[in-house]
């Protein structure tokens, strides 16, 4: 679908934050996820026109960086760290639960579109390992079977919102660090949660 | 032996707000930017850095006095934030980011100042979500205060700050990468010379790019001076520094220390030892580019000089611990795979030699290797950084394809048994 005025007043508002206009095709491309679940080809056309460089420079950038998708995504992104800390400490068992739990290979989604499953380096939660993220938001120190019950969750309560500090308390466990601060922000798509794209949200 | 607390202390005092600005001003926060603002000039805040001998916290260790005495002249110059902190084993700008963005701002005031500067991006990894919604947040109480935006602290002097959240590329972590990640292009590393953004960085103008930990640091040395925290740590490692560890230790996290214990002291009194009471086969001392210590090499100090004359780096000060169970070939594939993965592509040795290393190293551990794989291996670790030297020489504009090679020598050169082992004594059918 195009985009509607809307959209398109939020767009040409992140491309007065830059200097150049093609600085904000990163963030534009975040709105085009969060809108349609992946990069989809009405969404390039939009963004060309509002930055003014070529349909294929848009797909250029976009297939450079793994957080753009270029196929639709279920409403659940399950990325699971498999780098070193986590490798290490057996990010393999997670991997292979999450894998029979949704029936999907790495990169695959499922037919009723509840669940995308990606194999992903480093996160950043190496002293929590092993590390998994859904929809960009971290949880730590998920074991092998707390991964299971984390899918079991997200397939029967369905909830709109994924805050990190929720799936932490009930499916983490050790962390990188003492997170401290009470945090209730999170997001509802598969675009990270962040204000200046308008895709933070509070639970 | 302790921890030092000087760019953590605020967030261990104030464990449950170190966030909002209220908190950090009750604590001294942005009395170093008012006070540059008011009383200095910006020769004088840049002698205060060069002072301290702070050298960058990103892994390259560059003296940030130095780098920010020779941004060129002009009338746009830009300070952009390396906050794309993805170095395998890595997590201590993500505690900097979450639990007190205020410290990092107050920097951002301080170098904007010191360099002339009105606009400044912080470029935070898009897997650090959260982390970026704090500094976000903290960037609009900042705005609300006057401390950032027109003629803040009534100073005359302007500056606009941008929150720029990257897209999953590990290579976004080398400065001319990132400043083309930011500019909407590819994250492909530029092409040197020019050696420095300082010269032609951002829209090919005149560009800071530092760490996060580096100007965390900044609001402690105009606070303080120079010279009192050239006094912490040891010469060439002034400072204190957090280190991230994490693998098999007890306990794992983020630890703020003066620079100069050895790996073994900071394992055990930080780490309170290994699980199980195994001991240490391999550790990696600076994160997964940094070639391999062994457990035999645990008295190695933890400084920048010390580490790179033992052969290897203290890059961004990830201490990753491997137990005497740990499989190093798995190990090491990971890290290959990892460096396959992040691979711009732009240099046919690091694209090419990195998959092929993933390949092979894929078949040694599904039981299919051949004997002749090791020289193989050694042989395309040669055609990435040819001489297998360290510092490694290169072949490629950037250092990511000679940090796949890092894991495989390591791997050779202390454990190259355990490797053969995997290996079929005699090849029966010969497809080569």
């Amino acid at each position: 679908m195009s985009w509607d005025p809307k959209l398109i007043e939020k767009a040409n508002e992140i491309i007065g934050l830059y200097p150049q206009k093609r600085s904000a095709l990163g963030p534009l491309l975040y709105l085009a996820q969060e809108k349609e679940g992946y990069i989809d080809e009405e969404s390039v056309q939009e963004i060309s026109k509002l930055i003014g460089i070529t349909e294929v420079q848009v797909k250029s950038v976009a297939s450079f960086y793994t957080m753009y998708k270029q196929e639709p995504t279920g409403q659940y992104l399950l990325s699971v760290c498999k780098s070193i800390s986590c490798e290490i400490n057996n990010s393999r068992e997670v991997i292979n639960n999450i894998k029979e739990f949704t029936g999907l290979a790495n990169n695959e989604t499922d037919e009723d579109n509840t669940f995308t499953f990606e194999e992903v380096e480093c996160i950043g939660a190496c002293g929590g390992a092993p590390a998994v993220q859904v929809n960009y938001e971290t949880v730590e120190g998920v074991t092998p079977t707390k991964a299971l019950e984390l899918c079991k969750y997200l397939k029967e309560e369905v909830p709109k919102v994924i805050v990190a500090d929720e799936l932490q308390e009930n499916f983490g466990g050790t962390k990188s660090f003492d997170w401290a601060i009470e945090d209730n922000s999170g997001t509802s798509s598969t675009a990270p949660g962040f204000q200046i794209i308008g895709t933070a949200e509070e639970k | 032996m302790k921890e030092t607390l000087l760019l953590t202390k605020h967030m261990r005092e104030n464990p449950q707000d170190s966030h909002l600005i209220d908190i950090y001003e009750k604590n001294n926060g942005y009395n170093a930017a008012r006070k540059v603002l008011k009383e200095n000039n910006p020769g004088e805040v840049i002698e205060e850095i060069k002072d301290s001998n702070i050298r960058g916290r990103g892994g390259a260790g560059f003296p940030t006095g130095v780098k920010w005495g020779f941004l060129a002249e002009d009338q746009e110059r830009y300070l952009v934030i390396n906050g794309d902190e993805s170095e395998p084993g890595t997590f201590k700008d993500r505690i900097l980011l979450e639990r007190d963005p205020h410290q990092l701002i107050e920097g951002i005031i301080v170098t904007s100042f010191a360099s002339n500067i009105s606009k400044a991006f912080i470029y935070i990894r898009g897997e650090y979500a959260k982390p970026a919604r704090r500094v976000q947040d903290a960037v609009e109480q900042a705005y609300e205060k006057g401390y950032l935006g027109k003629n803040i602290f009534n100073s005359g002097k302007d500056l606009d700050v941008v929150v720029h959240l990257g897209a999953g590329a590990y290579i976004c972590g080398e400065e001319t990468a990132l400043l083309n990640s930011l500019e909407g292009r590819r994250g492909e590393p530029r092409l040197k010379p020019p050696y420095f953004p300082a010269v032609k960085g951002l829209y090919n103008k005149p560009t800071l790019v530092n760490n996060v930990e580096t100007i965390s640091s900044v609001p402690w040395i105009i606070n303080n001076s120079g010279k009192d925290y050239s006094k912490l740590g040891v010469e060439g490692s002034t400072g204190t520094r957090i280190f991230s560890l994490s693998g098999h230790v007890n306990n794992p996290g983020n630890f703020e220390i003066e620079m100069g214990c050895s790996f073994g002291e900071f394992i055990d009194t930080f780490g309170k030892g290994i699980k199980d009471n195994k001991s240490v086969k391999a550790y990696i001392p600076g994160g997964a580019s940094a070639p391999w210590f062994t457990g035999s090499q645990l008295d190695i100090k933890m400084t920048i000089d010390d580490v790179a004359d033992a052969g290897s780096m203290l890059g961004s000060g990830a201490v990753v611990v491997m137990d005497e169970d740990t499989n190093l070939v798995l190990a090491a594939k990971s890290i290959v795979s990892f460096f396959a993965h992040e691979s711009c592509g732009q240099c046919t040795p690091c694209r090419e030699g990195t998959t092929w290393l993933e390949m092979i190293l894929d078949r040694i551990a599904s039981g299919r290797g051949r004997t002749s794989d090791i020289d193989l291996l050694l042989d395309v670790c040669d055609n990435i950084s040819p001489g297998l030297a360290w510092p490694p020489k290169m072949t490629t504009i950037c250092p990511l394809g000679p940090s796949a090679v890092s894991p495989i020598t390591s791997l050779m050169g202390s454990f190259r048994d355990e490797v053969e082992s995997l290996l079929p004594k005699k090849v029966l059918i010969n497809n080569e």
